[in-house]
């Protein structure tokens, strides 16, 4: 079973849309995981119907029982995110600032500091609509922890994948160079750099590339839109030639991937378009790649 | 004034936004752009800069000191994050799980456990010609932002008066690091497409939003691509839609090579003519 992971550094060069067109073409060899956990889209072209839901909890979250506290203020005086509130002497936590510590309760010298798990999401394995295993998750509002929701994602989805022999487990890794693109790149043997050829584009592929070489995980890179300015798109090349990532595709500019969009479809569901040829070639081609 | 211009996920115009609308006020009032997207930070890209400082942002970690250390392990029976643990006659902290809580090392019976400084990333203030723009940027392999975005805003509060517009290019998503980066905002931008992708997004963020009680409107960018259910929803909802930014190649070959817009399209200038009226008379 191998892990191939698509990701882009910054959102909107069409990473999404390219995984699922991927997973279509990949069919029954498949098993995909979402780990866009704080903004998923693939499930808007795949249709998944979910089998299974889970909570998921991740952290913990310190509660104050008014009933036993003094009111002493040492909670106070040793949280260092800011998470106690006092207003008019009562001691309060802030939910949203309480990063779960511990060290309140820790010191409270009345015990009535209680740590509770917090639920931070929610996970679902699904069918998506042309019948492949899809797992997914939607981290709640303002939630920590997103790296260990998108672990859970991953690992439910190899689990998958080896229990119904599946070759490929395919990643629509996370935005960023954080905690959750960390933990999207955690084991992976392939990565699919997704840019486009604009300022920013170049910008972020350099970053999250850095991170991807501190994995030592093999990488190859698809040039979207790479016609909107060939002297960036030249800029891109030549850097993936000085630091040896295989140019997949170059993806002309193509308004195609927002109709099919509109349509709730992948590109390469429509016949004959010039993205479903090159798409397809390059599947083949990672496919051949990863042996 | 403080103005943050978020949207549920990156790609959708959020720089493009910020860099311009700072440009656009800069011609009256005084504006300072800070860039929050400490991950990935691109407004600079935009604009022709000077850098007048630098600073290296710092957080505290234990280390661990051995003459009085008696291996009671305390430490790590106190840290929630498994961040400092005792393999057989030796104390381990792992850096990049540290959430700087202070507890292991203000609980140590020994003092042994003395916190340090460790670098996750660099402040930079920069003068443009009109006005003053703030970058941070996280260091790689560094996976907390909120740190350092907390830093930030700092430094920025600390700079510049109430008179200034603070403009603030946030993270994307709706976890954590977004919420840090509006929290103090007066309003939040919310930019999105009107495809079904960022259809799917901002009602995310619109929901985030409404859960912490924030004013915000919406920028719908690239309007003419897709379908109408953004403004379908806002009608529905009564969502203030403070302008709409025309899907036009011309726009994504200026943006690709790093122009500002404003100055060159017409209907662009227009458009944030409407967000700044909105914002004077509502905000
Ligand atoms: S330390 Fe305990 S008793 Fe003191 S204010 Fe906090 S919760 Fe109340
Ligand atoms: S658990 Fe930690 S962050 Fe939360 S209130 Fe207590 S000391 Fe503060
Ligand atoms: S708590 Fe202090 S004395 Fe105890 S094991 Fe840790 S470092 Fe050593
Ligand atoms: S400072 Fe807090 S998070 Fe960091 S190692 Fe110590 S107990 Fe753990």
């Amino acid at each position: 079973m191998k892990e191939i992971v698509i990701i882009s550094g910054k959102g909107g060069t069409g990473k999404t849309s390219i995984t699922a067109s991927f997973a279509v073409l990949g069919d029954k060899d498949v098993v995909i995981a979402d780990c866009d956990v704080d903004a998923a889209d693939m499930h808007i072209l795949l249709q998944p119907e979910n089998a299974k839901s889970e909570d998921f909890y991740s952290g913990e979250l310190a509660i104050i029982d008014q009933e036993i506290c003094t009111q002493c203020g040492k909670c106070f005086d040793v949280c260092r995110f800011d998470a106690i509130d006092v207003k008019n002497g009562i001691h309060t936590v802030n939910e949203l600032s309480c990063e779960g510590c511990g060290y309140c309760a820790r010191v409270c010298p009345v015990d009535a500091i209680t740590n509770i798990p917090l639920n931070v999401g929610k996970w679902h394995i699904a069918n998506t609509r042309i019948h492949q295993p899809f797992v997914h998750a939607k981290l709640g509002i303002g939630a920590d922890n997103s790296g260990k929701l998108v672990a859970q994602v991953k690992n439910v989805a190899k689990e998958i994948a080896e229990e119904y022999n599946r070759p490929y487990v395919l990643v629509d890794g996370s935005p960023g160079v954080g905690c959750p693109v960390v933990s999207s790149l955690s084991g992976a043997h392939f990565v699919v750099l997704v840019t486009e050829p604009t300022v920013s584009g170049l910008h972020d592929l350099k970053r999250v590339y850095e991170l991807v070489n501190k994995f030592h995980i093999p990488a190859g890179c698809i040039i979207n839109k790479s016609d909107l300015n060939s002297n960036k798109t030249n800029e891109i090349k030549e850097f993936l030639i000085s630091e040896k990532i295989i140019h997949l595709a170059d993806l002309p500019y193509d308004e195609a991937f927002t109709v099919a969009m509109t349509d709730c479809k992948t590109v390469v569901e429509f016949d004959d378009t010039k993205l479903k040829q090159i798409l397809t070639e390059t599947w083949n081609n990672i496919k051949e790649l990863i042996k | 004034m403080k103005i943050a211009i978020a949207s549920g996920k990156g790609g959708t115009g959020k720089t493009t936004l910020s860099t311009n609308l700072a440009s656009f006020l800069a011609k009256t009032y005084k504006v300072v752009l800070t860039d929050l997207d400490v991950e990935e930070p691109n407004s600079a890209l935009f604009l022709q800069t000077e850098l007048i400082h630098a600073e290296d942002k710092f957080k505290m970690i234990p280390e661990w000191n051995k003459t009085n250390c008696t291996l009671c392990g305390n430490c790590q029976d106190v840290c929630n994050y498994h961040a400092v643990i005792k393999i057989v006659d030796m104390i381990m902290v792992f850096p990049e799980l540290c959430h700087s809580c202070y507890a292991c090392s203000e609980l140590c019976p020994t003092n042994s456990l003395p916190m340090i400084k460790k670098k996750m990333g660099e402040l930079k203030h920069f003068k443009t010609d009109s006005f003053d723009f703030v970058e941070s940027r996280l260091t790689i392999g560094e996976e907390q932002a909120v740190p350092l975005i907390k830093q930030t805003l700092k430094f920025v509060d600390e700079r510049f008066d109430n008179n200034t517009y603070k403009i603030y290019d946030s993270p994307p998503g709706t976890s954590c690091p977004v919420i840090e980066a509006t929290k103090d905002a007066d309003f939040v931008i919310l930019i999105t497409e009107p495809t079904p992708f960022g259809f799917n997004d901002v009602v995310l963020a619109i929901e985030t939003m409404q859960e912490l009680k924030k004013d915000f409107g919406i920028v719908i960018n690239r309007y003419g691509l897709g379908n109408n259910d953004i403004e379908n929803y806002c009608d529905k909802n009564n969502i203030q839609i403070l302008a709409k930014i025309p899907n036009k190649r011309e726009i994504a070959e200026l943006y690709s090579k790093g122009e500002l817009l404003w100055d060159k399209i017409p209907e662009v200038k227009s458009e944030l003519g409407k967000i700044v009226s909105y914002l004077k008379s509502h905000v």
